[in-house]
């Protein structure tokens, strides 16, 4: 401690014997710079995380004794019907999730050649993406409310009897997918979008001496110069269709076979006080999300430094 | 055989071409109709009066262009001006919190080299797969815990310390800044604080800009933090204070549509002003 202290520089510019060794610095100093991200990555992530691990072991309401358990909480989220039901909920915002990345691909594409109004188009794809969730859902059920905007539209076009877009528990989940699309797609696009113009002007210009029509252009150039960009953001749509959310719950509170996994692990958590149990959920998703990364990091290794 | 579909297409380009021009714009249109009808009818619905509301359909242009006694109910009664204050303290205090904190790490894991730096590096690694919604049924046992439960502080410790890409995106712009800058001001008597703190800092500004910009647009969007919380009447946020719209208007959708054209007005400036910056950063920050 003594040497330590000896060794811290000072403001004093005359500290010349110390001066040799300050250009490493005081041992603790970089600690003292870490000590509250530290402390609030350890508190608010890893000890959630380490203590979700260890309730998922136990029957406990959250207030009163625990009761270690086993593996019961495990097996009853593998084989209980109710619980194994929405993993299947999660298939429709899967499909959702390629139809958004396909038709993000599709506009990235289009306005990367010269269009007129270029801005304005890119502004109204992406602006959907900023909008607070909360009022998106609003935005929606009144889009797909009986007589709504939706319904409006179809009478159009000379449909008069449409569906019931939320009330049909067989329908719900496509709508509810479908606004989730309608949010999260802009985003996509502009990465790509940014992907496809940080390529190269030359080699469009050497593909057009040589003939290529568009198509050979995106086959040839385009795609393998996104192809990161596309891996990277097809394994986020993978983890967010599994741990898809806001929408369903603030629509329709999960209501009509409308729940995600996430929604039953809130209600399972926080309404029907079974936290042992909802921890173990929690865990199986973080392991299949965890499992997503990996995949990902082993099919686009060094992603990370790339795109940084 | 592919030479041969290639002149096909070739010899076919004058009659191709046109249609690729129409088809072209004609799904742009089409994207830009399906993005702004939604938000444009309740736009409209907005301005209704309540019965005209009830006589008239979605797409229905409203009367009175300046009808804005829903905008009054929403802001009044709907409380949405109290969640705007509450919204923009927490806002306040979480952004400074996390620049702070972001930059700090970030200097620490950039200037300095010290044992273990390769496990905290990890750490702040890992912690960006965990997804955030899931670990609340653990998180909420430590916030309850700390006594922070039903308090804006509740939400501040959360955006500001579970936040690890404002740490990158730090990170990465001071391996931009030369580390000689360091190493003249350590000559001249400075300390690793003085330099962090008059050099290093103010040197970080656009990187600042991402920070407040992505994180920001996050805060003020964020629903399940404050409903989870601060589920106090008196602490709604802009979101929670509107997702309350759903009860006691629950017949009265062209409150609620007033109401979430109040959530989005700011948005839509916000965007209009800052368009070039939130691209970029947006870019910067989802992919990490």
């Amino acid at each position: 401690m003594a040497a330590a202290v000896a060794t811290t520089p000072t403001t004093t510019p005359t500290a010349a014997p110390g001066r040799a060794r300050s250009h490493r610095g005081w041992r603790a100093t970089p600690w003292l710079f870490l000590l509250v991200p530290l402390g609030l990555l350890v508190l608010f992530t890893y000890v959630p995380v380490a203590n979700m691990v260890w309730y998922s072991f136990t029957d406990w309401d959250g207030l009163g004794e625990m009761e270690p358990v086993g593996l019961a909480n495990y097996v009853r989220v593998f084989t209980d019907e109710t619980y194994v039901q929405v993993f299947l909920v999660s298939l429709y915002y899967l499909v959702g999730a390629a139809v958004q990345l396909v038709l993000a691909l599709y506009f990235a594409t289009l306005l990367s050649f010269r269009t007129r109004f270029r801005n304005l188009f890119k502004g109204l794809i992406f602006f959907p993406y900023l909008i607070n969730g909360v009022a998106i859902s609003l935005v929606f059920l009144y889009f797909l409310r009986p007589g709504g905007t939706l319904d409006a539209v179809l009478v159009l076009f000379g449909v008069s009897e449409p569906a019931q877009w939320l009330g049909d528990p067989g329908i719900v989940n496509v709508s509810l997918a479908a606004t989730s699309v309608w949010r999260y797609m802009g985003l996509n696009f502009v990465l790509f979008l940014g992907a496809i113009q940080s390529i190269p002007s030359e080699l469009y210009e050497a593909a057009d001496i040589d003939g290529a029509t568009s198509w050979d252009t995106f086959r040839f150039i385009i795609a393998p110069g996104i192809r990161r960009v596309v891996g990277l953001s097809a394994i986020l749509a993978i983890s967010g269709s599994l741990s898809a959310f806001e929408i369903p719950f603030i629509m329709l509170d999960g209501a009509n076979g409308s729940t995600t996994f996430v929604i039953q692990t809130v209600h399972t958590a926080f309404e029907f006080h079974k936290v042992g149990l909802a921890s173990a959920m929690a865990v199986v998703l973080l392991l299949i999300v965890l499992a997503v990364t990996w995949v990902q990091r082993a099919l686009f290794p060094d992603e990370k430094v790339d795109l940084a | 055989m592919t030479v041969n579909v290639r002149r096909t297409v070739r010899s076919l380009s004058p009659v191709l071409e046109p249609v690729g021009v129409i088809l072209k714009y004609a799904s742009l249109l089409v994207a830009s109709a399906v993005a702004l009808l939604p938000l444009v009818t309740v736009f409209l619905a907005g301005f209704k009066t309540k019965q005209e509301f009830a006589t008239t359909a979605p797409l229905d242009v409203p009367q009175d262009w300046f009808n804005v006694e829903n905008y009054v109910t929403a802001f009044t009664q709907g409380r949405l001006l109290q969640g705007f204050v509450n919204t923009s303290i927490i806002l306040v205090v979480s952004l400074v919190g996390t620049i702070l904190i972001g930059s700090m790490a970030a200097y620490a894991i950039d200037r300095f080299d010290f044992r273990g730096k390769g496990l905290v590096l990890g750490a702040f690694l890992v912690a960006t797969l965990v997804p955030g919604v899931t670990t609340q049924v653990a998180t909420f046992q430590v916030v309850n815990g700390l006594g922070l439960f039903n308090t804006r502080a509740a939400a501040i410790v959360l955006f500001m310390g579970t936040d690890i890409i404002s740490i990158y995106i730090f990170w990465q712009f001071l391996q931009s800044i030369p580390k000689s800058l360091d190493e003249a001001a350590m000559l001249d008597g400075a300390n690793r604080f003085t330099i962090y703190a008059r050099i290093i800092f103010p040197l970080l500004k656009p990187a600042i800009a991402t920070v407040v910009i992505i994180k920001g647009i996050g805060i003020y969007n964020e629903y399940y933090i404050p409903y989870l919380y601060m589920p106090k009447q008196d602490l709604g946020v802009v979101s929670t204070a509107l997702f309350r719209f759903q009860g006691p208007f629950g017949a009265q959708w062209e409150v609620i549509c007033a109401g979430a054209m109040l959530v989005i007005l700011p948005t839509l400036f916000a965007f209009l002003f800052l368009q070039r910056f939130i691209y970029s950063g947006l870019t910067q920050g989802a992919t990490k």
